[in-house]
């Protein structure tokens, strides 16, 4: 059983390497989570939560009283309340458990290596890792673990970095450019590379990680102190609500008794969420984590849920990353299997997924297999100055390209462009494709239709952000035309074409001054300013560090689309809290007509007229109440650690059904439950 | 029949009232209406202001705490000197300085709470002087504070929230002065007396007594005393009386009055904040509720006095103990619901003579924070606290960082929402813990057992939530009520004002966030649910024991609910 709720659209590579989920209440991790219940109960640390430093204080209260006037009732109310504080640490302590498991996975990873550290003047030295500086150089071949995080200056290797993303089958890394990038821990499988070394021991990217996931300085989100302050206020009202029932019931003529008291505050205040608020927030965390995506702060998780604008890139996330050939257009008088023939041709010796595209398309239309070329031939690579790509076969010339290249191509060869030539690559560049031109010699055969391939399900997640009120903004490089086809396709609800960095900045920034928060993704060093601008950035575990630094998450997977998963745990996070505060005082009106009559049995026995539960005496009316506000604890425990179900919708259908749930069902529940815990006491002759 | 009538009428001349008069104040506090301008210019340049000169929260707060203590010591000078001041025709002497305490703070902070006969205890000039400025003073302040907070919403990135004493003028000269002087004329016409001659003496030969009439300037007190929710009457008896509400007429203009301003300043709201609608979603709350109560104490009033019915008489309209026979059970009820929901306390009958269910629906009205539609100003600005509280817990419900108009809740919000709707249930029942444990408070209530504690509880609660009906049996005018009763009163008037306006300063400093299809809607029926749901949960969960000891025992000792 996984813990993902929100499976997010088919990523094969989910939930591996150190995020593997873990089983709700797994083994290990209860036995600890049990110890820190324990543990936990520093008054130090209790008091960091108000209201169940409440209920702790209230408990020690009637811990006195039953001493002073030892009965099975107070001593059954002390020993309950006294859980009440266990079940809100136990709480916490899973939610912390399951990350602190992940973390000690993590830092087996984090073995103690030597380096190889390069002198000035060129030679070796060992050195253990853990002395290495920034700045330093060091060299890995094949079979070394890399030492510490840094950047490739020299050198190209493949490198195993299963330990971080799970993902086994390895990567490339290379001097130079958005690749450069290695992370301590991380193995070289061959090669050999020099790497400067950008972070030193104890800042490492996988300390960083150990930090975050174990939630040793986590620090409470904007909301969530909201939220605290809410609770704080509910409580300090319930202490004169409770308290000045001494003086009332002394007018009445009758006295209440303290335990009866304590029982009462401590169900009247938000006991619920109180107990369950910070493992809502470790576990949103952990569900990141899960999706192997790492939030730099709390506060990051928060603000994706507020996300108003989605900017994502074309490539890789609304498209699949290559674009395939889907069509051949025979023009003059050759044919499409010319066209394909031809095609296949030009693209034996082109390894870009385009060209081998061509060559599947070819045999799956006209079963042109792959042939051996013979004689003497010369493959012909692609060039930024040429854009065109081919070969040379003796005297024959085969070249595909870009639609104007090919012709200047051709005219300079002293051939002729036949009519209907523009017309096509026109409609083919209109309808968000590219158009790839061959030619034979100073022949124009026909065109390649490239087209992007939108991926599935992307339409329908669009759909889904724009109920939510999310706007999504594709970024490319294409041109305006191409890029308009693509938008319309995918669905998005805008697009920037042609876009530089600067370009995105500036749209950044502009929805940012209508007060919007902004997401992005973003992997290269360019991306870097954007991606710190923006109120949500994901950087790519490929990109670059200077990516990977400016961004508040970073994503292991790699995987663009998974934005859209993150601002959906953004809102589950705030949707488990909002409905759990509603659910805890909603529970308050049950509770009240099992305490009240009971309180006053002896003064008024007419209000024996609220008891509407017929509990059955007055001692096992409040014990009930006080038993049921302490197993709802445990109970909720798994829906906090998992957060609401939360399906993407209209706002307004959102809150009528959490309103339904949470606020109607938290009045009815307790009334049921609240009843079935007294017939099971009087079942037990506890009363 | 009658009463469906006059429920129709007061609708429909409440729903035009909420339009225009709504739309009229807008501009009256965005400086549009200038008809009065050569007496606003002269008293600024007085008060050595201008509109131009914009107060943060803190100065608009400071200056609100100077005049409120200039009115305290003004009045309580007054009162403690009237005997040697004219307009006294009856000769009556100093106001004792606890009953004067008492009376200056009830009056500062729109409660006009009485622990004195008006026409035993005050000259005509403590009458006129002091205690009707203060029914002036007293609710343009309350509404001044609504509108500095209604600003908070409306402004974006702005540091200050208006000009107090710009404020304070505007509402007195362009809405106080003149719906009182109108309505004033329609009280006298009606045949409320207004009279400076002292007490007129008849005798009865029929009976063979001589009996003293009090009277004096009494039907343009009366006007305000309604409008500007204050209920102090000139007279004990209050709107019970003839000489304070002669008619039918009167006692329907009594009831449109108290609600007029209130309800209307929820367009007000709309309008500064650019959306009607979400005015007209506080107005649906208030309406809501306020229908409710109406409901249950017609329904309370409408049965037969069980006491009577114990004595074997069956009575076939509702319970007349204490009520004015022309007013008649459901009327009745509506008035006191009327008066008790917004904050006013004027009574045309004795509350201490409603059924249990009755007073159950008058006491549990204040204990929703008066909100429905609650007291000039003080009901929008108290509303708004609530509905701030709605919006962070429905805002967290749909997983967005709560935004009210655009303005994002957050802790600091949270943090004086929270107060303000916290100090209410704490003074009240603080106090009424002193009161029903202390000697001196025991002394108070007429009866014992539920009946007495309902006494103090409904004298408190009254204070804390500035609405000043008083149910009766209970003897206020000594040394400890006037000090706790003036606690009470204190603290439940800035105890609020105070958030209110630091939460206007705090918005007021925001930007706006753009509204998007996943924005929380607090323009809509839900929110009104949300919003009613926050009120009546706040107010029911910390009174639920209070109101059980008292009304609650007295109801199911005598009858069944319902």
């Amino acid at each position: 059983m996984t813990t993902v709720l929100n499976q997010p659209t088919s990523q094969p590579s989910e939930s591996h390497g150190v995020a593997q989920a873990k089983g709700l209440f797994d083994g290990p991790i209860l036995r600890q989570a049990l110890k820190d219940s324990f543990v936990k109960l520093d008054p130090l640390t209790q008091i960091k939560n108000p209201v169940m430093f409440v209920v702790l204080v209230g408990s020690l209260i009637t811990f006195v009283e039953a001493l002073a006037h030892p009965s099975t009732f107070t001593w059954s109310i002390t020993i309950w309340l006294f859980l009440t504080v266990i079940f809100a640490n136990f709480a916490e302590a899973m939610a912390e458990g399951r990350g602190k498991a992940q973390a000690d996975t993590l830092r087996k990873m984090r073995s103690e290596t030597e380096a190889r550290r390069l002198r000035a003047d060129g030679t070796e030295e060992l050195i253990p890792a853990a002395e290495l500086a920034k700045g330093d150089l060091v060299v890995c071949e094949a079979g070394d673990a890399i030492p510490s995080d840094g950047e490739i200056i020299e050198g190209i290797a493949s490198v195993d970095e299963s330990a971080i993303t799970g993902e086994s089958a390895p990567v490339i890394r290379e001097s130079g450019g958005d690749r450069s990038a290695v992370t301590g821990g991380t193995k070289v499988l061959s090669d050999r590379i020099v790497v400067r070394i950008t972070a030193e021991r104890g800042h490492t990217f996988i300390d960083r990680m150990i930090t975050l996931v174990e939630g040793a300085n986590r620090q409470k989100t904007p909301n969530e102190i909201a939220l605290t302050i809410l609770l704080a206020v509910l409580t300090i009202i319930f202490i004169p609500v409770v308290f000045t029932l001494v003086p009332f019931a002394n007018f009445a003529g009758t006295a209440v008794s303290v335990v009866v008291l304590v029982a009462l505050l401590v169900c009247l205040i938000p006991t619920t969420i109180g107990a369950l608020l910070s493992a809502i927030g470790i576990a949103g965390m952990d569900r990141l984590v899960q999706r192997n995506v790492l939030a730099m702060s709390g506060r990051a998780v928060e603000a994706a849920g507020d996300v108003q604008t989605l900017l994502l890139d074309k490539t890789g996330t609304i498209t699949l990353g290559n674009r395939m050939a889907s069509t051949f257009y025979p023009v003059g008088t050759h044919t499409e299997r010319d066209v394909a023939d031809v095609a296949q041709l030009a693209s034996l010796a082109d390894e870009t997924p385009e060209g081998r595209s061509i060559v599947v398309l070819a045999k799956q239309l006209f079963d042109i297999r792959e042939r051996q070329l013979e004689g003497d031939h010369v493959f012909v690579p692609f060039t930024a100055t040429t854009r065109m790509s081919g070969l040379d076969s003796g005297t024959r010339q085969i070249r595909k390209g870009a639609g104007d290249s090919v012709k200047r191509w051709v005219s300079e060869h002293g051939g002729t462009i036949p009519g209907g030539l523009d017309a096509i690559v026109e409609r083919v560049s209109r309808e968000g494709s590219t158009p790839l031109v061959v030619s034979d010699g100073n022949d124009i055969v026909g065109v390649i239709e490239l087209k992007d391939i939108v991926k599935q399900g992307i339409r329908e997640k669009f759909e889904e952000m724009r109920q939510m009120g999310i706007r999504t903004v594709m970024i490319t490089g294409d041109n305006p035309l191409t890029a308009a086809a693509i938008a319309q396709e995918a669905g998005v609800d805008d697009f920037l074409a042609e876009a530089t960095p600067e370009a995105k900045m500036a749209l950044i920034k502009q929805e940012q001054e209508g007060g919007k928060l902004v997401a992005m993704t973003g992997d290269g060093t360019n991306d870097a300013p954007a991606l710190a601008q923006a109120d949500v950035g994901v950087a790519m575990n490929t990109g670059t560090t200077a990516a990977k630094e400016a961004g508040n998450m970073v994503d292991l997977d790699s995987n663009p689309t998974k934005l859209i998963d993150i601002v959906e745990i953004g809102k589950q996070l705030l949707i488990t809290r909002g409905s759990l505060t509603t659910f805890s005082i909603a529970n308050d009106v049950a509770k009240y007509f099992a305490i009240i009559p009971a309180l006053f049995a002896v003064a008024y026995p007419q209000l024996e007229t609220l008891n509407v539960m017929k509990l059955h005496s007055p001692q096992s009316a409040v014990l009930s109440a006080v038993i049921f506000n302490a197993l709802v604890i445990v109970a909720l425990i798994p829906l906090a650690l998992r957060g609401v179900k939360f399906r993407a919708s209209k706002s307004s259908v959102i809150l009528r059904r959490n309103v339904l749930i949470y606020g109607v069902g938290g009045i009815i529940v307790p009334f049921i439950f609240i009843k079935l815990i007294d017939l099971v006491l009087v079942a037990l002759h506890a009363y | 029949m009658s009463f469906f009538f006059v429920i129709l009428a007061l609708v429909l001349t409440l729903g035009l009232t909420w339009r225009y008069l709504g739309s009229y104040m807008e501009a009256v506090f965005n400086g549009r209406v200038h008809w009065l301008g050569f007496v606003e210019r002269p008293v600024y340049r007085l008060l050595g202001t201008s509109p131009e000169q914009e107060q943060t929260w803190k100065r608009y707060a400071g200056a609100m705490v100077v005049f409120s203590l200039v009115s305290l010591i003004f009045t309580y000078v007054i009162l403690r000197v009237q005997g040697s001041l004219p307009l006294n025709p009856q000769k009556v002497g100093a106001v004792g300085p606890a009953l004067s305490f008492n009376t200056s703070v009830s009056f500062l902070t729109n409660t006009n709470w009485q622990n004195y006969g008006g026409e035993t205890t005050m000259s005509y000039f403590s009458q006129i002087g002091a205690l009707t400025v203060q029914q002036f003073v007293s609710p343009a302040v309350g509404i001044a504070v609504a509108i500095a907070m209604v600003r908070g919403f409306a402004r974006r990135k702005s540091p200050t929230i208006g000009n107090f004493w710009v404020d304070i003028t505007r509402c007195m000269f362009y809405i106080l002065l003149p719906i009182a002087f109108i309505f004033g004329i329609i009280f006298v016409g009606e045949g409320a007396v207004q009279t400076l001659a002292g007490t007129a003496t008849f005798h009865d030969v029929l009976n063979g007594v001589t009996q003293t009439m009090a009277r004096g300037p009494i039907g343009f007190m009366e006007s305000i005393k309604q409008l500007g929710t204050n209920g102090g009457g000139f007279l004990n008896a209050n709107s019970a009386t003839t000489f304070e509400n002669p008619t039918g007429l009167t006692n329907f203009l009594s009831i449109y009055l108290l609600l007029a301003i209130p309800f209307a300043l929820t367009y007000t709201f709309g309008k500064m904040v650019s959306s009607v609608k979400h005015g007209a979603t506080l107005l649906a709350a208030m309406v809501l509720l306020f229908g409710i109560w109406v409901g249950f104490t017609s329904y309370g009033e409408h049965q037969n006095n069980p006491a009577v019915a114990k004595a074997g008489i069956t009575a076939t309209v509702g319970n007349t103990e204490g009520k004015e026979v022309r007013f008649g059970d459901t009327q009745t009820a509506l008035f006191g619901v009327a008066s008790t929901n917004t904050s006013t306390g004027s009574a045309n009958a004795s509350y201490d003579s409603f059924n249990p269910l009755g007073d159950l629906g008058l006491l549990t009205g204040m204990m929703m924070g008066e909100v429905t539609p609650g007291g000039t100003g003080s009901g929008l600005y108290t509303i708004l606290i609530y509905a701030i509280i709605a919006v962070f817990i429905g805002g967290l419900m749909i997983g967005r960082t709560p935004e009210y108009l655009g303005k994002k809740i957050q802790a600091k919000e949270v943090k004086l929402a929270g107060l303000g709707s916290l100090v209410m249930p704490l003074i009240v029942l603080v106090i009424t813990g002193i009161a029903v444990s202390t000697v001196e408070g025991r002394a108070g209530p007429l009866n014992r057992g539920p009946h007495g504690f309902s006494e103090i509880l409904y004298a408190i609660t009254s204070q804390g939530n500035n609405n000043g009906s008083a149910m009766g049996g209970l003897t206020g005018n000594t040394a400890f009520y006037n000090i706790v009763g003036a606690i009470d009163m204190l603290v439940g008037r800035f105890g609020i004002i105070i958030p209110a306006l630091a939460l206007g300063g705090a918005l007021a400093q925001k930007d706006v966030v753009p509204e998007s299809l996943g924005t929380f809607r607090t323009d809509n029926s839900m929110f009104v649910g949300l919003t009613v749901g926050v009120i009546v949960i706040i107010g029911g969960l910390t009174f639920f024991p209070a109101i059980a000891l008292g009304p609650v025992v007295e109801q199911l000792t005598h009858l069944r609910f319902f």
